[in-house]
């Protein structure tokens, strides 16, 4: 079980609010991403539910019991963090054993346990290593065994790949989200990548300034986002904000589209601009268009659209994929 | 940035250590603040009696006090200065190419690790002795009178043994701090036309500068409390010639056996000492936050 | 990337160092080789005493006139044992600052410095009449506890440096694992830190093994560590110079050896991590 319950939990440091006063409910079995620009209080509120920091005021559930007060080795928690934080003079197996250690746990068991997770793990001939001979998504793997082994009530991860090259990232990516779902443990997972909060959340909680803006699904949060800054912050990349008269226009204060929900024409459209940069991947093209009386739009097109610098192009945005947002940034 | 829980922990795991340097710190100086007030004299038990500042006026007006007072900033002076120049000509030596690196180091370090008593004794009886030291077999050698340095030149000599003693720690240091001088900067003072003397003089030296600071500081320190030397080879002789102040106080008191004026005197050298220690602590508390 | 260097130049910087190096040593090997003299050939000129014949007799005359391995004992024992009672003390307390810093941490440590940096004289006469009149007075436990005191802020300040270059997030994950306090320090961070606690205590041995106002102070025979029996040789027997020598060879053998291994480290300790 990992049912875990935040009843207005706030965290102070001295004069200064991290957390102002946050409720979140997180259901057994979910995958569950924090995700945030840095400073957002999403690393924080993971070691307040870790029980690495007290809470200010508030109380936090673990499958119903209260364990605000409990220190972390009680909560039947288990951390990932951002550097590994692996134990450098002990092997993997010492490593990934040194829960069940301090558990106390028969050497019998112990070893049954270390040997089965080395093999989901695929770390049987790294065994008798240390860290400092691993690669780095060796040593995330071992990080990920030593949580494995406690069977905990739910994984917290800290930003765990934030340390890895862009290949091997999406790479645990992947056998993150599968452990998940071989496992069907909680996991709440830290991070300030959107790509990963997308692909790998059941349950996105877009975090800012210690306040949640909103909780959702992936395809919520993209469909339906609740204010600006979730419209601004999911979706790469990003939404084009439009103010003015032109959102006028549309009875908003702010209007919002997505690059992708923006056709282009040489011909005929509603608004007419210039093209300025494109950016050519392969698989789409990005063309950032100067139209007058907006901000440059970014609009994504064929990835053989052929275009030039200086070209003008029309541009329409699709009407039901159009996001209104009132004078107090909240979604119409 | 932590728990209610190991905050109490680390209080309870700190306090052994701040509770015996509390007592270590406060129990000997506030007696001998007291006794520094007070006629005592470990000869005539039982006569103690207040005297006010009668101490401090007897310590500080005597003769012994101002010739301590110079030959103690003559000791400090001379031995850092020889052991900043000194240091830093033989860690700009020791930091070129050449071969047998390790070893060299291994020398020129050695005589930080010799016990005071040692070589204060090596160097009056081996070297400065004036019939069967090294100095006076030379001197006679070359045909010239041998000279007595303990005896006619007792302060330089000392200040030389202790130099000989701090060379290694000044030129350690500094070549510690010159090993961590980026190499690209000279490469590209180089490259700007810098000659060997402009990059020494514009970025070397400035780049020693904190070293060099900290050197003079630590040394400071140890120097103020040069003690076993003076004992061993001069006992602060002939008359003054060689007493500095931590010499004087323990004459005092325990030649003597005059413990309010050496407890005055005891004062006084934390007096001089803490004007030394507050510069040093702002420099390593500066560090502190970096 | 290395750049070309004429074998001429680092021949003339080779002579220059090695030069420079021997006349800085030149002392100590000359204590060295008149110690393998006897008392005869070590007053004569210096080539005459270096070409006359080697003999252990010194030593031997050293060991029985004046009881020699008394006094190494007890530096040994009071080296050694202050040294491990500091560290007894200051591996909880530098934990508790490295790790769990507060406002007041800083404030801590730089006040246990500046205990480091009160002139000895200034509590000379407290501690003499403190220790004569509990009967401390030229006792081993007696100096243990005075170099404990005067080398504890070191002791503080070298570990909160090699603590402090311990992530933190390890204690936390072994915190996460289960482990108690005492768990984490015994089966974490001391192993973690074995360089630094082991550099530690070699430079506090080396320290408190040369440490020559106080042994000299509250010392005069039974207690009497090295540094003592070497001053015992100021006057008259200073000029014996062989077993001089040889007692003075003796005394400072075993602490030049451990100094070399330690002159890394050496730098850092000294400057309270000023200089790294």
């Amino acid at each position: 079980m990992g049912k875990i319950t935040l009843r207005n939990v706030q965290k102070r440091f001295g004069e200064a609010v991290v957390i102002p006063s946050l409720d979140l409910d997180i259901e057994d079995g979910e995958f569950v991403v924090f995700v945030g620009p840095s400073g957002c209080g999403k690393s924080t509120l993971l070691r307040l539910i870790a029980g690495l920091e007290d809470v200010s005021d508030g109380q936090i559930l673990i499958d119903g019991r209260n364990a605000t007060e409990m220190p972390p080795a009680k909560r039947g928690l288990a951390m990932v963090f951002q550097s590994y934080a692996l134990y450098p003079h002990m092997t993997v197996r010492k490593n990934i054993a040194f829960p069940l250690k301090m558990a106390k746990m028969e050497q019998s068991e112990i070893d049954r346990r270390v040997e089965n997770a080395a093999r989901i793990l695929n770390l049987t001939s790294y065994i008798d290593r240390r860290p400092g001979q691993l690669s780095g998504g060796q040593r995330q793997r071992v990080a990920i065994g030593r949580a494995i082994v406690r069977e905990p009530a739910a994984f917290l991860f800290d930003e765990p790949l934030s340390n890895l090259d862009a290949a091997l990232r999406v790479n645990m990516r992947l056998e993150i989200t599968e452990l998940h779902q071989s496992l069907q443990t909680t996991m709440i997972y830290v991070t300030h990548d959107q790509v990963e909060a997308m692909t790998m959340a059941d349950k996105i909680v877009v975090l800012n300034a210690g306040r949640i803006e909103q909780v959702g699904s992936p395809l919520t949060l993209y469909r339906n986002p609740a204010n600006l800054f979730v419209a601004g912050f999911i979706g790469s990349p990003k939404m084009n904000l439009i103010e003015g008269p032109e959102a006028a226009k549309f009875g908003a204060t702010t209007m919002g589209v997505r690059p992708e929900h923006i056709d282009i024409s040489r011909e005929s459209g509603l608004w007419q601009g210039e093209v300025g940069v494109s950016e050519h991947l392969g698989s789409d093209t990005f063309l950032h268009v100067h139209v007058a009386g907006m901000p440059t739009l970014t609009v994504r097109a064929g990835g053989e659209y052929g275009v030039h610098h200086g070209d003008k192009v029309w541009l329409t945005p699709q009407a039901d994929k159009i996001h209104r947002f009132g004078p107090d940034g909240r979604a119409l | 940035m932590a728990t209610q829980h190991s905050k109490t922990a680390a209080r309870l795991m700190i306090s052994p250590a701040v509770i015996l340097l509390l007592l270590w710190m406060i129990v000997p100086l506030s007696m001998t603040l007291y006794f520094s007030f007070l006629r005592y004299n470990l000869l005539m038990p039982g006569m103690e009696s207040f005297t006010g500042w009668d101490n401090y006026y007897y310590f500080l007006t005597d003769p012994a006090f101002s010739a301590a007072l110079t030959n103690t900033i003559l000791l400090v002076g001379g031995v850092l200065l020889i052991t900043v120049v000194g240091g830093t000509l033989l860690a700009l030596l020791l930091d070129q190419p050449m071969w047998g690196q390790g070893i060299v180091r291994i020398l020129v370090i050695a005589p930080f690790f010799i016990m005071p008593t040692v070589s204060a004794l090596v160097w009056k009886n081996m070297f400065m002795n004036p019939v069967n030291g090294m100095f006076a077999h030379i001197a006679r050698a070359l045909g010239m009178q041998p000279f007595d340095f303990l005896a006619h030149a007792p302060l330089a000599s000392i200040i030389g043994i202790v130099a000989w003693q701090w060379l290694p720690f000044a030129t350690l240091i500094l070549l510690t701090a010159l090993q961590s001088l980026d190499r690209e900067q000279m490469e590209a003072a180089e490259m700007d036309g810098a000659g060997p003397l402009d990059r020494f003089l514009y970025i070397t030296l400035p780049h020693l500068t904190r070293a060099i600071t900290v050197v003079v500081l630590i040394q400071t320190i140890f120097l103020l409390g040069v003690f076993a030397e003076i004992l061993v080879t001069t006992n602060g002789g002939p008359g003054t010639a060689s007493t500095n102040i931590t010499y004087l106080v323990y004459a005092q008191s325990l030649l003597n056996y005059d413990v309010g004026g050496g407890s005055a005197g005891g004062i006084i050298a934390v007096i001089l000492a803490n004007i030394v220690a507050i510069f040093l602590m702002r420099m390593i508390g500066k560090n502190l936050d970096a | 990337m290395s750049r070309r260097i004429t074998a001429r130049r680092t021949l003339i910087v080779t002579l220059a160092a090695w030069t420079v190096g021997l006349l800085i040593f030149f002392p100590i090997l000359w204590t060295v080789l008149m110690s393998f003299k006897t008392e005869g050939d070590a007053i004569k000129a210096p080539f005459a005493m270096l070409f006359s014949d080697w003999t252990l007799i010194s030593y031997e005359q050293v060991q029985t006139r004046s009881n020699y391995s008394r006094h190494f004992m007890n530096s040994v024992v009071i080296s050694l044992g202050s040294t491990l009672l500091a560290l007894a003390i200051a591996i909880p307390a530098a934990w508790a600052m490295a790790f769990v810093p507060g406002r007041r941490t800083k404030d801590v440590l730089m006040w246990m410095l500046s205990t480091k940096m009160m002139p000895a004289v200034g509590v000379l006469i407290p501690i003499y009449l403190i220790f004569r009149d509990t009967g401390l007075l030229d006792t081993r436990i007696g100096l243990v506890i005075v170099l404990t005191l005067i080398n504890l802020p070191i002791v503080v300040w070298m570990l909160y440096t090699y603590f402090k270059e311990i992530p933190g997030e390890i204690l936390e994950a072994a915190r996460m694992d289960g482990a108690t306090l005492g768990s984490e320090i015994l089966y974490v961070l001391t192993p973690m830190a074995v360089p630094g606690i082991a550099s530690t205590l070699l430079l506090n041995v080396i320290l408190a093994w040369n440490e020559a106002f106080w042994t000299l102070q509250l010392t005069t025979s039974r207690a009497a560590p090295l540094t003592q029996f070497i001053a015992s040789y100021s006057s008259p027997e200073g000029l014996f110079y062989a077993k001089l020598s040889a007692a003075s060879t003796m005394a400072i053998a075993p602490i030049l050896i451990l100094g070399w291994f330690s002159q890394k480290q050496l730098v850092r300790g000294l400057t309270f991590g000023a200089v790294k």
